[in-house]
Order: C-alpha cells, then structure tokens, then sequence
C-alpha cells in the first residue's frame, strides 16, 4: 500500500510538467459533464414551470439556457478531447525520454537479464499502458470531484438532507462498487493473467516446437492439452465477467436509487412547502445526469492498478545502479592505443565463481593478441570490462599507460571497435546504419569502407542500393552480410584499437573464411585483440592466449603452442580432421 | 459496420444466447421506459396535485422494483452476451491452432511464428469487445430506440416526429465519418506503431548505439519522433473530432429543441405535465444506444482487423489425407527410393528439388553432401511428411509413401534436427517427447547415451530442471544432446539427422560426435553432413547440386573422380 503510494507519486512527478495541460482537460471535462446537468435541469425547469402557465416571459432565460448547454455540451466535449489527447501525446513522449535517459547509463550490465526482445516488448506495452495514465487515472476523478463539489453545492442550496443523500450514492457508485468488485475479483485477477500466460506458452511451444511434436507423434496429445488450457481460460474468464456484469449493474441500480431516494427526501419538503414544487423535477433529473461523471470511476479503479504495474516495472528497471561511474576529472584521452592486463579478477555477482580470475597481458599498440577457448572461458568478460560496461575491482587494466578507470568511458570506447558474434542492424537505410559510426561520413567514405570490408558490391547490387531498409521490417540480410556490415562500421569508425569478438561465429566454413578475408585489412596498423574458439587466422598473431575457467592455461605464438602439444593443440586437432582427411587424399 | 459474415457464422451455435441476451437487454430498455413513465407521474402528483408522501409510497415502491428488476436484467443480458463470446473466443483459438498445426512445420516456421501466437491469443481475445458489445448493441441500438418511439408517439406526436427524423441522423453521420476518418485512422496507427518500432529498436540496439558514442543523443531523436508524431495526428484528429461534436451536437440540441418545444405547447395548455416530463426524461435515453453503438464499433475495431489475421491464415487450404491409409511397410526390411522428386517452396516460387532420384537401401548409411539451398534439408522434410512432393514419387519398399498415414509412418522415425526445439517443460519431459510412457530409468540412460547425463546432473534440480523462460537455458551443444537423447529413446529404425554445424566449442564437438556415431549403429540412416570425417565412414554419399542428385557413391570413388562436384567441394573445405 506504501509502496503503491510512492510509486503512484513518482508516476505523478513524471507527468507533473503537465500539470496545466491537464487542469485544463478536467476542467473542459467539467464543464461537458455540466452541460448535460444543466440541459436536463433547465429542462425540467422549463416544463415544470410551464405547466403553472405563466407568462412567456418568465421562460426567455431558460430557453436560452438549454440551447446554451445544448450546444455547450458539444463544444466542450470537442475542446476536451482535442486537450485530452494532445496531453497524452505529451505524456508519452516524455516517458519514452524518461525511460530512455534512464535506462542509457545502465546499458549493457544491467540489462543482461532482459536482453531477450519479449522483455523489451513488455517495456514499450508498459509505456504504452502509462501514456493513458492521464486520461485513464486522473481525469475521471478529478472531473468527478469537481460534478460532485457543484451538485452538493447546488443540492445543498435547497436543503442539506438532499445533498447527503446524493453524496452517499455517489460514494457507493464511485468508491464502494469498486471496492467491493476488487475484493471479489481478488483471486481472479492473478490466477486470470497465470491461465492467460500458461496458455501463451503452450502455444509458443505448440507452434515453434511444431516440427519436433510432429517427428515424435506428439501433436494430439498436445492438442488436447491446449485445449484444456483454452478451457480453463474460457472458466475463469465467465467467473470474471459475473463480477464485470455485476458492477455495471450496480452502477445502473444506483442511479434509479438516487434518483428515488432523492425523490423521496423531496416529497416531504415540497409537501411542507420548505421548497418550490418547480424543483422537483429539477432535482431529480440533475441527480440522473450527474451519474456521469460517477461511472467511469470503476474503471478508474482497474487502469489505475494496471497503470501501478506498469509503472512499477519499469521504475525496478531503471533504479538499478549504473554499473560503471566516470571519474570526478577524467584523465585526458589516452595518446597511445597500448592495453595492459594485470592480475585482473572479476565475477558478474559475489556468489557466482569469477569469470575471469588472475589475467595479465600486454598488447603493444599495433599488435595483435588473441584469447582462445570454449564458451564460458571468460572471454567475452574481458572485451566487457575493455569497453568499460563494467567497472572490475581486483587487478588493472590500462590504457595507454593510464588506468582505465581514470577516463570518461564514452572516451574509452572512442578508442575501440567492435566486429561482435551478432551484429545489430537498426531499422534504418544500409547507409545509416554503416554511417552509425561517423555520423558526418558522406557517401565516398562509406562507400570506402562497404568496398573494404567487401560488402560495396552486393550493396550496389540492390535495387536501392544504400538506401536499402534493413533490420526487423527491411531486407533480411544473410549471417555473413551483416558482419560485413559490421566490418564497415568499424572500419568506418577508424579507431585505434580493434576488438573482434567471435566475428564468424554464426557462420557456415565458407562464409567465415570470407568473412575473415574482408577482416584483414581492418586489422593491418592496429592494436587488435581477436576472441575466438574457431582457431583461424591465428598464425599471425603476436601472442596467443588460451583461457579455461577464467584462467590462462597457455600462452604463446600459433607455432609455440602446437610445438607444445597442449590444450591448443588438442582444440586445433579436433576442428581441422576434416583438412587431415584432405591430406590423405591422393 | 455491417456485421463480418464469417464471424456470425461461429455465433450460429450460440445463437439462442445471443438471443437470450437482446431479450433481457430489450426488457431492461421496456423498463427504462416504466421507470420514466412513474417517475414523472409521481412527480407529477406531488408537484400539480399536492400529494403527500404515503399517497405516492405505491409509486415509489414500483420505482424500486423496476431499479432492481432493471438491474438483474442488464446482469442476466451481460452474461449472456459474454457466454456468446467466450464461447465463440474458445472455438476459433482450438479451429485456429489445430489448423496451424494442420498446416505444418513448414508452414509456422522461422518469424511467423511469433505473429501466430499473437494472433492465437491477443488476437481472439480482441474479439471479445466485438461479441460481448457490439453485437447485442446492434440490436439495443434498433430495439430501445423504437420502444421508446412507441410510448411517445401515442402521448405526444411532434415530439415524436422529432425523435423520429433526428435518429436516423446519427447513424448518417457515424457512416460518414466511418468512411471519412476509417482511411486517415488506419493511416495514422500505422504511422504510431512505426513509432513504437522505433521506440524498441533503440532500446534493442541500445549497446551498438553505445559502442559507437550514440546513445546518448538518442533522447532528443525518441522526442523529436514523438512531437513530429502528435504534431501530425492532431492535425487529423482536430478533423475527426469533429464526428464527436456533430453526434454529440445531435443528441444534445435535440433534446434541447424538444425541452423548449413541450415547454411552449405546455404553456398554452396543450400537453400534459406528466406527459411532457415523460417525454423528457425519455429524450436522452433514446440517443444513447445509438451513440453507445459508434463508441462499441469503434472499441471493436481492432478485433475486426484480428478477424482479418485469423480469416487469413484459416483460409489456407490444407493437404486432404488420403481416405484409406496402408499401413508402413517395415523399414529393417524396405528400401527407400526417390523417384524423380520434385519440390518448390511458397507455392512453387523457390524451387529446392528438381528430379531427386535415389535409393537407401536398410541398414546403409547414406551422407546428403552439398551446399547450402542444394536441396538437403528438403530430402529430410520430404521424408518426415512435413511436405509432399510436387511431382515424383517416394517408395518405402514399394508402397508409395504417400499412402501411408503420416502418424503410422513417423513411428519408425527418429530425428535429430540443426535445432531442436525445448519446450518449457522439465529435462525429462523434454526428452520423454519421444516416448511419453518412458520411464525416469529409460530417459536416463538414453541421455548417458547421449552424453548429455553429465550435464544434466549438474543441475540443481537433475532431470526435474525446468527449461525455458524461468528455467535453465540450454547452450545449443546441449540442446543438441537433448536431441540425441530423444533419439536413443526412441530406438527408431530410421534416423534423420541433421549433424551440428561447427559452431560449437572442440570438447563439445567431440562429445556430440561420439554420441552421434553411437546413435548411427544398427540403423537405416540419412544424414546431412558437414564434416568430412563424417562423410567419409558413409556407405553411400549423395551429392546434392541445383536440386538434383549429381554424383552418389563412397568417399575413396568420389575423391578421386577429376573435375566432380564432390572432389571440388573436398577441396573447398580445406584450402
């Protein structure tokens, strides 16, 4: 309960600067609301009126007063609908930004455990859910405050009784009814979103697992058990729609019970001449109209704790503590692009065994150094704490002589390129996304760097040749065109120092060797720190180091190492048989 | 908004609920109308007559029936309309996902799959909106308006007429602006999930952006996005708001002419009190189904565009199943021939296999050699039965493959994919797929076999591991294992493999290789192969080019045959 109050807060701080945008929708709400009240209730008026038959008169300023809430209520509504969505529209910008700031210093450690696109996904829904966080949340209270202080107001005039028979159902609509179908639907709720997300994973694994059920003569068996599922789902749904139904028939019963039990309080007062026989009318059909305002409020009550959900979410997202701080006064850019490990130790949490554990090398500024190994050696952690996505505790690294942690870490990674296992192409032209690197490239200097990572040709190839989409909704590029583009990139980039992270490691044995001739010009002038487990193109390094468990088992050049009949050389056996076989063949 | 004619067929079933549901709701709308009638009498007696209290009490206590009779009727109405559309909502996700199934793997491969099963479950329900409000509100739109037209027209004639020419305004208006704003609106939710898309390809590239210096400057794209965006749909929302304002201006100003128009004829004595308060009281309630039906139809929209996702995919046809199934000849003793096979993906744009003619003989291992899109995988789907060929045909010891049910003929199948997939499931049940009725001692020892034990033992919870989102998270080596293991339990008398590429680390290639050569034993094999060691232990090698078999036999006669696609490809592998 506190903690829904304070994230409720933090949800308010966010669309705070609003706050103008919003006063104004209600109050435009309000008003459209009031000239339906005061429709009916000049109205009535009007009639009531009339049938004493007083002069024509005596009825001028009502005429106009209906015809005025008449077209009033029009415009109003326009105004604030046209208000309304122009402060969503706000809100949500404002929140992908808030996300976004956010979420930025915390990229890519602290997201590793929602790295899978569902999560993602879930994020921008979540975002999406709190763009109504206005309209849904805020306004159908704030409106209903503002009707309900008026109508006691104006009730109140009359005599008080009317208005405290009003305010309790009012409340009983707005607050009770509400109340009552969250405690009744208390179970539901939770067990409705489990069936719904059992059901979502039966058939993710029923429809991409198709082709094994198939194989194995599976299918009907589980058929029948998403059948059940979907079953059980159409169950308790009913049960929930028992209680949706209920509270809209609560709510119509409230209104005909005010509507009677204002009556009834009237008929007295009339009777004993305490008020105008004229306002009976009046009263009741104002009480009628008032309800609605009080009528969204149910649903109020459901956005709002969808909207807490959401938002609870993300603000877990984005409170997680950056992974990697900027020194007070960092150290100028390093001059030289020499790397330095010493004794370096880290694990991604204090219980888990380090993931790397007592590394040192040194790689002088235009060698090459490769770390060699299985997945799980530790490698890719150490091109983590290079780019400085982590911060590391025990050991150093050192960047032209300086600790690494002493630069700004946008200046570290100036430094570095990175050809990775997977590259990431934005839904953008091939031209953006080759230009990421260098935003002011023009078209001769990426098409340079497309010609030397080998990619110019099939590029031009296409229709469309640069301005080509890729990505999610674009051309669907191949294993090895796309790590080509990355290669453009990074040529493009032009750094100093050149990381290649396992470049080829999605690829058939054919496109790798492609992929690492379009590579080597890349590496030529540059400190160049290969990770791999496919031992290609090793020959030329300057230093080889193989990692197992974290731990340096081996180091030394390719001709060292086989000479040495070691782990290398047990890994470089197995995966080149196939070139043994070759050998024998006459 | 004329009612999809394929979705009213899933209603015909529950027809009588939906019925059931217009009754009550067409009740609760005749006792709307009672309740205007005694509440301007009673209000009517008190004001003009001067009745106390207890001489209206019979009055009021007929007021608190018709609230509460009004109220169980609108909750009976409800549930109706709901058991109407989760009944239609169950039925079509089971017609849809056992025709997706039906379609096959091949079908619901690769990125659709992710679309299906959003349609399977978002979709559908987004039909709810559609059965459980809009339907009934067709009807309620038409029913109540006219019964209120029937009590009025009796008691006073002009205000009838009114009621009368302006109703049929707001449906006018609604269809236009249907028409009008229906394009524009489509138009501009494409452009807001363009927006969205943007929105998490920033976040999905969010370490690139890193990498290069650019995220940080991403925050001032996302919000210059995001203003272009509002900029551009206000413009055309301050149009379409404008329906709001017309159908609201209706209601509204009718009312208001009415009001002023019985007030006058009151004045001059022509017209009851108590009827003219009727009237009145009436005047809004007869716009309200109609407008409630635009505001439903447009809560129903975005069900009628997944109506259109799941019309699509039902309306693919499916293969008819032979009518009088034989039965599969056995494979220790049937060789399996290829008889000029031919095979075209999406309906015969890609062509995979051009006149495929081969034999496996029981017992042989049989290596498919060729690079990649030569038509191997195709061989292997061919022979689950995930398709059927175009033209040619496929023999299992002379009976035509394709009389044989697919179910009776996979029995004697095991196959190892490139990929497998793990369902969210435990260790066990995962490899239990293959025999259901296994027992812990039998997986186990398949996946020792598999070498995969080592492995799963070193989780926590063993065989009981649950994989999948909120469990384990297998590398692809052991999901391969798993595979394996499947396999071995299964003891079929053909194995389809399709052997692990070269993307796994030396110590786990090695294990799969050994567990591979084990599974190899004693059975009729056709494998995908892409090292040559493999290859070469083969008794027979196809070597696939464009479709078609160009070269077959042992690896010693094929290496050595000058000019040959095999030799070449043996040369290719290892320069």
């Amino acid at each position: 309960m506190i903690h829904s109050l304070r994230t409720f807060r933090r949800l308010l701080s966010i669309a705070a600067p609003f706050r103008w945008w919003m006063a104004l929708s209600a109050l435009l709400g309000f008003l459209t609301i009031g000239s339906s009240i005061g429709l009916m209730a000049t109205a009535a008026w009007i009639i009531a009126t009339a049938a004493l038959h007083p002069p024509l008169g005596e009825l001028q300023m009502a005429i106009v007063g209906v015809r005025f809430f008449g077209i009033g209520r029009g415009v109003f509504r326009y105004l604030e609908r046209y208000v309304s969505h122009q402060t969503t529209f706000r809100l949500l910008a404002r929140l992908r930004v808030w996300f976004y700031t956010a979420l930025e210093p915390l990229a890519p450690a602290r997201l590793m455990q929602y790295r899978s696109g569902d999560l993602l996904s879930r994020v921008v829904a979540d975002i999406e859910t709190l763009e109504n966080f206005y309209l849904r949340v805020i306004a159908p209270p704030a409106i209903a405050l503002a009707v309900g202080g008026v109508m006691w107001f104006f009730m109140a005039a009359f005599d008080r009784r009317l208005a405290l028979v009003l305010a309790a159902f009012w409340l009983l609509a707005g607050l009770a009814v509400p109340v009552l179908t969250t405690w009744l639907s208390r179970r539901l709720g939770p067990g409705l979103i489990g069936l719904r997300a059992a059901l979502n994973v039966a058939l993710v694994d029923g429809i991409q697992g198709l082709a094994d059920l198939a194989a194995y003569g599976d299918q009907a068996r589980y058929q029948e058990r998403v059948w059940e599922l979907n079953r059980d789902l159409a169950r308790q749904q009913t049960r929930m729609a028992r209680i949706d139904a209920l509270q809209n028939a609560l709510g119509a019963l409230l209104v005909s019970l005010a509507a009677l039990a204002v009556l009834a309080a009237a008929i007295p007062l009339v009777h004993a001449g305490q008020i105008d026989g004229v306002l009976l009318a009046v009263l009741v059909l104002a009480t009628i109209s008032s309800f609605e305002a009080v009528l969204p409020l149910p649903q109020a009550f459901q956005h709002l704790s969808s909207n807490l959900e959401a938002a609870r979410r993300l603000f877990e997202i984005v409170d997680a503590a950056p992974a990697v701080h900027d020194p007070a006064a960092p150290a100028p850019p390093p001059v030289r692009a020499a790397i330095a490990v010493r004794d370096l130790t880290f694990g991604y949490a204090p219980d888990d065994p380090p993931a790397l554990d007592g590394i040192s090398f040194t790689l002088p500024q235009g060698h090459t150094l490769a770390l060699v190994g299985a997945s799980g050696a530790g490698k890719s952690t150490l091109v983590n704490l290079l780019l400085r996505f982590w911060d590391y505790e025990h050991g150093q690294i050192t960047l032209g002589g300086r600790d690494a942690r002493e630069y700004d870490q946008h200046e570290v990674r100036r430094l570095i390129s990175v050809v990775g296992q997977s590259t990431y192409l934005f839904n953008t032209t091939i031209r953006d996304n080759i230009a990421l690197a260098r935003p002011d490239a023009d078209q001769d200097a990426i098409e340079r760097a497309a010609r030397q990572a080998q990619v110019h040709d099939f590029i031009a190839s296409l229709p469309q040749g640069y301005d080509t989409y890729t990505g999610e909704h674009g051309l669907n590029l191949s294993g090895g065109e796309r790590q080509r583009l990355a290669i453009a990139r990074a040529i493009l980039k032009d750094a100093p120092i050149l990381i290649l992270d396992e470049p080829t490691a999605n690829l058939d044995a054919v496109t790798e060797r492609e992929v690492w001739q379009a590579i080597q010009p890349a590496i030529a002038g540059r400190t160049t720190l290969i990770i791999t487990h496919r031992l290609i193109g090793l020959e030329h390094a300057d230093e080889i180091l193989v990692l197992r468990q974290g731990r340096v088992v081996e180091r030394g050049s390719h001709a060292d190492l086989l000479a040495a009949q070691g782990a290398y050389f047990r890994l470089w056996t197995l995966q080149h048989q196939a070139l043994e076989l070759l050998a024998e063949a006459p | 908004m004329k009612p999809d004619k394929r979705l009213l067929g899933y209603v015909r079933p529950v027809r009588p609920a939906l019925a059931l549901a217009v009754i009550l709701g067409g009740l609760a709308g005749l006792l709307l109308v009672l309740q205007a009638l005694f509440l301007s009498r009673t209000i009517s007696r008190v004001f003009l007559d001067g009745r106390a209290l207890d001489e209206v009490l019979p009055l009021l206590v007929a007021l608190l029936l018709i609230a509460l009779g009004r109220a169980a009727l609108l909750w009976g109405s409800d549930l109706a309309a709901h058991h109407v559309a989760v009944t239609v909502k169950t039925h079509l996700r089971e017609r849809f996902f056992a025709h997706v199934a039906a379609l096959g793997p091949i079908y619901t491969r690769g990125e659709r799959s992710g679309e299906l099963v959003n349609t399977a479950i978002e979709g559908i329900e987004e039909l709810d909106a559609y059965f459980r409000h809009y339907l009934p509100q067709l009807f309620f739109a038409a029913l109540i308006p006219l019964t209120v037209l029937i009590f009025v027209f009796p008691l006073d004639l002009i205000s009838g007429i009114v009621l009368l020419l302006t109703a049929p305004l707001i449906p006018f208006f609604m269809a236009l602006i249907g028409i009008m704003a229906g394009k524009e609106s489509r138009k501009q939710w494409a452009a807001l999930s363009r927006m969205s898309a943007h929105f998490l390809d920033v976040l999905q590239g969010l370490t690139t952006l890193k990498l290069f210096g650019r995220s940080r400057e991403q925050a001032e794209t996302i919000a210059r996005i995001s203003h272009q965006f509002r900029d551009r749909t206000m413009s055309v929302l301050r149009v379409a708001f404008l329906s709001a304002l017309v159908l609201e201006l209706i209601a509204t100003i009718s009312t208001a002419i009415i009001a002023v128009q019985i007030g006058l004829r009151l004045l001059y004595g022509r017209i009851e009190f108590e009827q003219a308060l009727f009237v009145l009281i009436l005047a809004p309630e007869f716009y309200l189904p109609l407008r409630l039906l635009g505001t439903r139809f447009h809560a129903a929209t975005s069900g009628l565009a997944a109506a259109e996702r799941i019309f699509a995919v039902l309306a693919i046809p499916l293969p008819t199943p032979r009518a009088d199934p034989v039965s599969a000849p056995a494979l220790p003793a049937s060789p399996i021939r290829f008889e000029d096979v031919r095979y075209a993906y999406d309906g015969g744009e890609r062509p995979a296999l051009s006149g495929a003619s081969f034999s496996i003989l029981p017992g042989q291992t049989v290596a498919l050699v060729g690079a990649s899109g030569a038509g191997k995988s195709t061989i292997l789907q061919l022979l689950l039965r995930f398709i059927e060929p175009d033209a040619g045909q496929i023999t299992v010891g002379g009976v035509p493959l394709s009389a044989i049910a697919p179910d009776d003929w996979r029995a004697q199948i095991a196959w190892v994919p490139q990929l497998p997939y793990l369902f969210h499931a435990t260790i066990a049940d995962n490899i239990r797929l293959a025999r259901p009725d296994a027992s812990l001692e039998d997986v186990m020892r398949a996946a020792e076999q598999a070498h995969a034990d080592e492995f799963i033992r070193a989780f926590p919870a063993g065989y009981d591991t649950p994989i999948g989102e909120r469990g384990a998270r297998l590398s692809g080596g052991q999901a391969q294992r798993i595979a394996l293991a499947r396999a071995f339990l299964k003891d079929a008398p053909l194995l389809l493999l399709d052997e692990p590429t070269s993307n796994l680390d030396p110590e786990t290639e090695a294990l799969l290789q050994d567990a591979m050569h084990s599974l190899m034993q004693n059975r009729t094999v056709l494998l995908i192969a892409h090292r040559l060691n493999t290859v070469a232990g083969a008794d027979q090698i196809l070597v696939l080019d464009g479709g078609r078999v160009v070269e077959h036999g042992t690896h010693q006669a094929l290496v050595v045959r000058d000019g040959g696609v095999y030799r070449q490809l043996v040369m290719a592998y290892g320069s």
